[in-house]
């Protein structure tokens, strides 16, 4: 029986000076990248396959399948680029991982680009977060040192190159291919497929995206086998994760995990719901992802499981909120959120989601009348589906299931006329005597 | 009037050449701009127009996409309040509007410079940055502030317009939006150790863990991958394909390997 937490990733965090080559090293890092070396590349990709590794950025798709459509009979150069934009409201791993262990992202950005056949990597990293970038750009810096990274690694013959690359605002960019045009020096704005970055990627030439949570589970893959991945999880979601903890819990924080453990568990071991209140919505993976309620406690957070409970996994962003929020004001900063990061390009995103923030900032205010309900999902309804990328479906998941779950919370607006709940009540230092 | 150097021009072109084609600069280069010149100037606009052989106009376009590139003057540190939901819900808007009250300035808009003042303010509400268990969250330089209330984010501002010292709560003493933005066109300034490894909301997972002596399995554990897809079919099937990520929509007419 595997245990409740099983830290792989997280389990150096709290090592003396953990982000440094020494303390790495010091705990067997760069052991995988050794072994790997020494392997042949398409074992490699079969070791990624076989583990049932699942791309951790959100989607699930499987890494080593990725992996395999690079056509290794094109003559382009093949390139690797970690998507380190986390930006998802409520998704908070990747950026924690890379302020304590960039190594972790840099050995698995190596053994992945080995696999696949590329010479220069990118790490294309938020702009917002500084001290992130210190550490990553220090990392790379002493990887190169140490033979880690550039000509002939340890005597392979292999050579590649790591640049870390800043973006510069704007949460499209981790949709894969607008990360790409910002990567090319572009307006971040999604490209339209097929042809799949697998086949014309960055340059328009074959290039595996990656989320950096995936890029760094690699290393322990190759160190302990794919067997060993796959002893934990779930049947089809296959491995451990990072499960992010937010809002109105005793401990927000970072959880790690096999998948399929519930939210019920987590918030257990998180000392419960904030002390005299209880859960009233989440997110299982972010924003994007439609809200769930106590109803679904049970549900086991993989893949299958949340996207049966007519969710999804997503990013394993557990943003919690109690009976002090109102869900119309949470839905509403939302969705005024995918209207901002809107890139432009496709007509129902852009027109649609302004459309739904007039539509619900009148209803916030407490005009209007319930025929208004049915108006948001009518623009839910011609915003899903009709775009180039997912931000518009995503922006329509928090509208389209808070009405079906809170359908009385949007008409007490309106008996109200404005929102009947105090918004200091929800804040953190409610309890603490803070005013504004 | 431009602060833009023969060394500025020198680092572009250096920026320029760290990427397989050179135009994959430009979000770094438009970083050093601001470094230099405290906004994005029509100067370095053109600056950068010139080394990539690229239009001016291509170059704005790319400057005005991204939320991080200024055309008005920047104070000496960017004040960002998490407003998005859950930081907004957790405390964020009522620390937003204490600091717009206090700092005298709206969104966006940078503080007078009053006698005695060693610093200016620039306060801007921001979208959700990755740091939701630190609640509510203010950015600094792009420097975490994790944990902020309305009194303790006042206090950091006054401590910055003082002239005393900051530090982020995950980093070191607080630099300048300038310099900040300096390292984010690639040009590190030797400060990646300081601050800690980790905050404690990172590591309290861990430290259960480690109290109830939970970890992996060991090396020799194993489980069968029978319910992983092998297939691309099985595969964008399992895939959440109401995201549009590449590989979740099938090639017409392209069949299954």
């Amino acid at each position: 029986m595997t245990d409740t937490l099983t830290p792989v990733l997280t389990d150096n965090w709290g090592s003396e000076r953990s982000w440094t080559l020494a303390a790495y090293e010091a705990q067997g890092g760069y052991g995988a990248l050794k072994k790997a070396l020494s392997m042949p590349q398409d074992d490699i990709i079969a070791a990624v396959k076989d583990s049932g590794l699942r791309g951790r950025g959100g989607a699930g798709f499987p890494t080593g399948m990725k992996w395999s459509f690079i056509p290794q009979d094109n003559p382009k150069p093949k390139y690797l680029v970690v998507n380190a934009d986390e930006s998802e409201p409520g998704t908070c791993k990747d950026i924690p991982l890379m302020m304590a262990t960039p190594h972790t992202l840099v050995e698995g950005v190596i053994i992945s680009s080995f696999a696949i056949r590329a010479h220069t990597a990118f790490i294309y990293i938020r702009g917002e977060v500084l001290h992130v970038i210190r550490r990553v750009q220090a990392a790379v810096a002493e990887a190169y040192a140490a033979g880690h990274l550039g000509k002939d690694i340890h005597g392979s013959g292999y050579d590649l190159d790591v640049v870390v690359h800043a973006g510069a605002g704007a949460y499209i960019c981790g949709e894969e291919t607008a990360l790409l045009e910002g990567l090319e020096g572009r307006r971040g704005q999604p490209r339209l497929r097929p042809p799949f970055p697998a086949v014309a990627g960055l340059y328009a030439s074959p290039t595996v995206i990656n989320n950096v949570e995936s890029i760094a589970s690699v290393p322990s893959i190759i160190e302990h086998g794919a067997d060993w991945f796959a002893s934990m999880g779930t049947e089809k979601s296959k491995g451990y994760g990072i499960f992010s903890l937010s809002g109105h819990i005793t401990r927000p924080g970072q959880y790690e995990a096999p998948l399929g453990i519930t939210l019920r568990e987590l918030i257990d071991l998180a000392g419960g719901i904030r002390a005299g209140h209880e859960l009233k919505f989440w997110t299982p993976g972010g924003s994007s992802t439609p809200l769930l309620t106590a109803e679904h406690l049970d549900v086991p957070l993989d893949f299958e499981g949340v996207g049966a409970a007519g969710s999804m996994l997503g990013t394993r962003a557990l943003q919690i909120f109690d009976e002090t929020t109102c869900v119309v004001r949470a839905v509403l900063r939302w969705t005024e959120f995918y209207k901002h990061e809107s890139c432009g390009k496709c007509t129902p995103c852009r027109e649609g989601t302004w459309w739904l923030v007039q539509t619900l900032a009148s209803l916030e205010r407490g005009q209007g009348s319930e025929a208004d309900l049915e108006l948001l999902l009518d623009q839910c309804d011609n915003i899903l589906g009709r775009s180039f990328c997912a931000l518009a479906d995503g922006a329509v998941s928090p509208v389209a299931s808070s009405i079906k779950y809170f359908r009385d919370d949007y008409l007490a607006h309106l008996t109200h006329g404005g929102c009947p709940v105090d918004p200091a009540a929800a804040t953190v230092f409610a309890t603490q005597g803070a005013t504004a | 009037m431009t602060n833009l150097t023969e060394e500025t021009f020198g680092e572009l072109r250096e920026i320029a050449a760290r990427y397989p084609q050179p135009r994959s600069g430009l979000l770094p280069m438009l970083h050093l701009v601001q470094s230099v010149e405290g906004r994005v100037t029509p100067e370095g606009i053109q600056a950068c127009a010139d080394i990539l052989d690229i239009s001016p106009a291509e170059v704005s376009g790319v400057a005005t996409f991204y939320t991080m590139y200024k055309r008005k003057p920047v104070g000496d540190y960017h004040v960002g309040v998490c407003t998005n939901t859950l930081c907004a819900v957790m405390g964020g808007d009522l620390i937003f509007d204490r600091l717009k009250e206090h700092l005298d300035v709206g969104n966006d808009e940078t503080t007078d410079d009053r006698p005695g003042d060693k610093a200016s303010i620039t306060l801007e509400h921001i979208e959700c940055n990755a740091a939701c268990d630190f609640a509510p969250v203010m950015m600094v330089n792009w420097e975490f502030m994790d944990n902020m209330t309305p009194e303790s984010a006042v206090q950091v501002t006054d401590d910055l317009r003082s002239g005393a010292e900051v530090h982020s709560t995950r980093g070191p003493k607080l630099c300048t939006w300038r310099e900040a933005e300096r390292v984010l066109a690639g040009f590190p300034d030797g400060l990646a150790d300081e601050g800690p490894s980790a905050g404690p909301a990172s590591l309290v997972g861990l430290e259960i863990a480690r109290e109830r002596g939970w970890t992996a399995p060991s090396s020799d554990s194993s489980g069968d991958t029978f319910g992983t897809a092998d297939t691309k079919t099985a595969a964008v099937e399992q895939a959440d394909t109401s995201r549009a990520e590449s590989e979740t929509v099938q090639e017409k007419g392209q069949e299954d390997k």
